[in-house]
């Protein structure tokens, strides 16, 4: 059975393109437009990874990352964040709120699905 | 529907290439003369409906009509003309015409068929004999012992003559 | 697999669009003195969004601006810089160059460079400004493979680290320059790749280039700065940049996990690249296949490998299109017509069940009560269906007037006037055609308002007049028409100067024409009365193109102005393929439809109410007033049931300040109906506005109360007369 990933991005081209990519990959994508809605999402369906951007409204990646660390059911859930940061402290903050890597943004749909494999196979 | 003569203009695209050599016309009557106009502007044929009348405006303008959702002026040849009989039964015809985008009706007695007519058999047109203006007239189609008086329709409907476009006033 | 990441591309320019939008309208309410964090953050995150979505879709040049723009705005966001006025004018320019580039790319729309790379500096320099000098060290602006990997300012001064196959890495050691130039060299070398800039010890500047092109081109791309002469070009050998590289491999990585992954040692497989110290993208999907820890690799591996990996060439991959399933989107964008031909189609719907309805009528109640519940049903679904097509097409006006705030801003900023912009009915809806048409004739007009219309405050004061003028935008449905109203409250027009230049262009005036008139000259071709030319609406189109526009749209323009009080510019627009309320009536065997919204009353009246006015037909005594018939039979030459009022009905109909009752033969009922156009087929026709269909097909006409209102004034002023 495909793999279900979750998508958080309030971009929606970055979100279509990265919908798009791992469709095209295989997987099946849920696509969510913010933190909340990302949060919301994830409860109703337990995915097989979480792809979160850092900066959103209403609810921002490095929230989302320790509300779903928080859920039983996301203790070791994959979670990889999407920054165009790549700075150490953004690094220790991740790392802090419990995500499991980082993509430097951009990236192409190549490059995604790659780093998607080597997580989730 | 304008998909469709679209898709039916560009599908005749070879014919008009061939229609350097000849010509399609669609035939009809009005009162005891033959007219015909480019086939290619005639969009369908319909019978006649009743009308909703515009006030002020000339005898032979008759009304409009909703032709699927769009509305349309029918002007009556045989009144503008004074040809034939004005008169309007189930057999009373309009062949709604597509010129330049803007669509109208014109009511003629009958339609009777399309010919093809070679450039061989079109004469110029007489400066005088006919209730039309020779300068809306493409010439004289001859056919067999059938004479067609050939109506430049783009020109005849666009003309003050008739009155369906608003002139162009300084 | 090949993605064809074209296929987003529009979606990415809407997206970009509202964003910038929505930036703008947070900058031009933002209290300059207290600033709310969430907005800053909000226009913080425009500015990021779109520079994600410029460098993953390639667009460098988005890609380089929102960078500035973004650092710019997270200083600011993080108070480490107070907010100016300066500020919000630089982001308001920057928003528009944009917003430049996103037509740029959309549609191959001009994009002047030298806008673009003046505004990167404006922002570089805003910047450094207001900084402590720890984190205000020079920073060059970045081209996109910079950005691609970003560093934070701190980083910047490091070498780059990777240099990716086909590209030649380059040392350009300047003479001395301006900072100025240094930082507009760095930005116009940055388009050819990677620029980073090197101050060595004797403060001398040098910029090194990791490009595909060849000196030649750099050359040629710093003699617009400098004599190239004075230029020194050394192109650094691989193992000096492999060298170097090496050293910071951790720094530059583009993704990496937190945890150990068990992932095969990089380092070995690269190393047989021969060249570029990180794989190369496409090799690293092919080595995920066949290397079996790579695709083993579960959520929580065991190894301590971290994968290191920059994909940096510097022009984004046009990979070739191919057809695929299309994605998911929130918005679809479709063409009009399919629209407009969705809503013919519902209208021939609507008028099928009229008949259905219509025929039902005859059926048992009772026996065929399902059959009956059935086209209730269908009735219902229809009306609902029919709504929700229409307005499809339908916009607010706040599409248009929301562009005028900025523009008003701008205006009076440069022409140092103050003004207090206003509007009004922004809800108030238009089919989407008409709505994109009105925009430059209203442009048109505001610009007018504001150059020519309202005064300077020392003007306006010295006339008594408060320092801002007041200028209002507003639109409302009247009727058939919708009114849209610019009201300004300047100087107003000036009458004898219009004549003047009137006789002067050999128009036909006199000097007792109605002032009505003389204002109308002012659409007449070429005619300007500014004094001066100005650059705000001296040139371009002028008032005859702005009538013309309206006029081609069925519209009408009027004028009101008062010398020394303002002027009142106002279009009316038909509501072609709008909704109207519309109120039937019969006369003779003909039906017309009047729009409700002229209705005031409608009455049957006493023949004692009616009174004959020698050579102005009759009136009737509606309450205390004296309200002149306009009998439609005779307007229109119809053979009525009734010639006289008091058998027929009359309806009172109000346009503006003036009454009339119209005098038919009865109220057939009253129905939303669809407005068509009469001229798409025909022509303008006297007392007409337009057409509709009916319930049983037929074609009813729509009266233009205004119109007859007007004419059977005429009508009896002629009779008068005579």
């Amino acid at each position: 059975m495909a793999k279900t990933i979750l998508a958080v991005d309030d971009s929606g081209s970055l979100r279509q393109m990265v919908a798009f990519s791992l469709n095209a990959a295989g997987y099946q994508v849920i696509e969510a437009v913010d933190g909340q809605d990302g949060l919301n999402k994830a409860k109703d369906q337990i995915v097989d990874l979480v792809l979160t951007d850092q900066n959103m409204p209403n609810m921002d990646g490095l929230t989302l990352i320790k509300s779903l660390r928080a859920l039983d059911t996301y203790k070791t859930v994959p979670i990889l964040m999407l920054t165009t940061e790549s700075s150490d402290e953004m690094k220790a903050q991740g790392r802090a709120a419990g995500a499991t890597g980082w993509l430097v943004k951009p990236f192409d749909p190549k490059r995604l699905i790659d780093v998607v494999k080597k997580v989730i196979g | 529907m304008l998909e469709a003569t679209k898709e039916q203009s560009s599908d005749n695209q070879l014919q008009s290439m061939s229609a350097r050599d000849s010509n399609e016309f669609l035939a009809f009557t009005l009162g005891n003369e033959e007219y015909g106009i480019e086939i290619l502007k005639v969009q369908e044929i319909r019978g006649y409906e009743s009308v909703t009348r515009i006030a002020n405006s000339p005898d032979y303008i008759k009304g409009v009509i909703n032709l699927r959702g769009i509305i349309i002026p029918i002007v009556d040849m045989r009144i503008r003309f004074n040809l034939g009989n004005p008169t309007y039964d189930d057999f009373t015809v309009v062949i709604i015409l597509n010129i330049n985008g803007r669509v109208m009706g014109m009511v003629v007695d009958s339609v009777s068929d399309v010919t093809t007519l070679a450039p061989s058999q079109i004469k110029p047109a007489p400066e005088m004999g006919s209730v039309l203006n020779a300068a809306y007239l493409i010439g004289l189609g001859t056919l067999d012992d059938r004479m067609l008086i050939l109506i430049d329709i783009d020109k005849l409907m666009s003309s003050s003559e008739i009155g369906l476009i608003e002139q162009l006033t300084s | 697999m090949t993605i064809d990441m074209s296929q987003f591309y529009e979606v990415f320019f809407d997206e970009s669009d509202e964003l910038l939008a929505e930036a703008e309208r947070l900058l031009m309410a933002l209290d300059i003195e207290n600033p709310d964090p969430e907005d800053l953050n909000a226009i913080f995150r425009a500015a990021h969004s779109i520079k994600g979505g410029a460098a993953t879709f390639g667009m460098t040049d988005m890609t380089e601006i929102t960078h500035v723009l973004e650092n710019l705005l997270d200083k600011i966001r993080k108070n480490e810089m107070a907010l100016t006025m300066e500020h919000v004018d630089a982001f308001l320019e920057a928003k528009d160059i944009i917003k430049m580039q996103v037509d740029g790319h959309r549609s191959g729309g001009k994009v002047d460079e030298d806008v673009v790379s003046e505004m990167k500096a404006k922002l570089q320099l805003l910047s450094e400004k207001g900084t402590s000098p720890a984190v205000a060290a020079p920073v060059v602006a970045k081209a996109a493979p910079i950005v691609a990997a970003p560093a934070p300012v701190a980083e910047v001064m490091q070498p780059a680290v990777a240099i990716p196959e086909g590209s030649k890495k380059f040392v350009i050691v300047l003479p001395e320059l301006s900072e100025k130039d240094v930082s507009n060299l760095a930005d116009e070398l940055s388009l050819l790749g990677d620029v980073t800039r090197v101050n060595d010890a004797e403060n001398k500047v040098s910029l090194t280039l990791i490009t595909e092109e060849g000196a030649d081109d750099i050359v040629a791309i710093c003699s617009f700065v400098l004599d190239p002469d004075d230029l020194i070009i050394t192109e650094q050998t691989v193992d000096q940049a492999v060298a170097k590289a090496s050293t910071n491999v951790d720094d530059d990585d583009g993704f990496g996990f937190f945890e150990p992954v068990a992932i095969a040692p990089v380092a070995a497989e690269t190393q047989d690249e021969g060249f570029g110290f990180f794989e190369p993208l496409e090799n690293k999907a092919a080595i995920a296949d066949v290397v079996p820890s790579d695709s083993t690799t579960e959520a929580k591996p065991a190894a301590t490998q971290v994968e290191a990996s920059v994909e940096k060439s510097a022009a984004p991959k046009r990979e070739a299109p191919k057809p695929v399933a299309s994605a998911e989107t929130t918005s679809i964008r479709v063409g009009i017509e399919k629209v407009d031909q969705l809503i013919n189609l519902v209208g021939e719907l609507v008028i099928t069940q009229a008949m259905i309805e219509q025929r039902i009528g005859a059926v048992d109640h009772v026996l065929d009560e399902r059959l009956l519940n059935s086209v209730n049903q269908l009735t219902r679904n229809t009306r609902d269906l029919q709504e929700a097509v229409m307005s499809i097409r339908m916009m607010p006006m706040d599409y248009v007037f929301s562009r005028f705030p900025r523009m008003v801003r701008d205006l009076a900023t440069k022409l140092g006037k103050k003004i207090e912009f206003v509007t009004d009915g922004a809800s108030t809806e238009l089919d989407k055609g008409l709505i994109e048409r009105i925009v430059d004739p209203l442009t048109h007009l505001v610009r007018n308002s504001i150059d020519h219309g309202i005064e300077k405050p020392d003007v306006r004061l010295a006339a008594g007049k408060s320092e801002a003028g007041r200028l209002a935008l507003s639109a409302n449905h009247q009727g058939g028409n919708i009114i849209i109203e610019v009201s300004d409250d300047g100087g107003g027009l000036n009458r004898e100067r219009i004549l003047n230049k009137a006789k002067s262009s050999g128009l036909p005036v006199t000097d007792t024409m109605p002032d009505a008139e003389v204002w109308q000259l002012i659409f007449a071709p070429g005619f300007s009365t500014a004094e001066a030319v100005t650059d705000v609406s001296g040139r371009g189109v002028g008032m005859d193109v702005v009538k013309r526009n309206i006029t081609a749209m069925g519209g009408s323009v009027d004028i009101r102005s008062a010398e020394g009080f303002g002027t009142t510019i106002r279009i009316a627009l038909p509501l072609t393929l709008a909704i109207l309320d519309g109120m039937s009536i019969s006369v003779g065997s003909e039906v017309y439809i009047l729009p409700l919204s002229y209705v005031i009353e409608s009455l049957q009246p006493e023949s004692a109410d009616i009174k004959e006015i020698s050579g102005q037909g009759s009136v009737v005594k509606v309450r205390d007033d004296y309200v002149p018939i306009i009998p439609l039979h005779q307007m229109f030459n119809i053979e009525p049931k009734y010639t006289d009022p008091s058998k027929g009905i009359l309806v009172v109909l109000q346009v503006e300040d003036r009454k009339a009752a119209l005098f038919v033969d009865g109220l057939v009922g009253q129905q939303q109906v669809v407005v068509k156009n009469l001229e798409s087929n025909y022509r303008k026709v006297a007392g007409v506005s337009g057409a509709t269909i009916l319930g049983d097909g037929s074609v009813s006409l729509i009266l233009d109360v205004s119109n007859l209102l007007r004419s059977s004034r005429q009508l009896h002023a002629d009779t008068a007369t005579h």
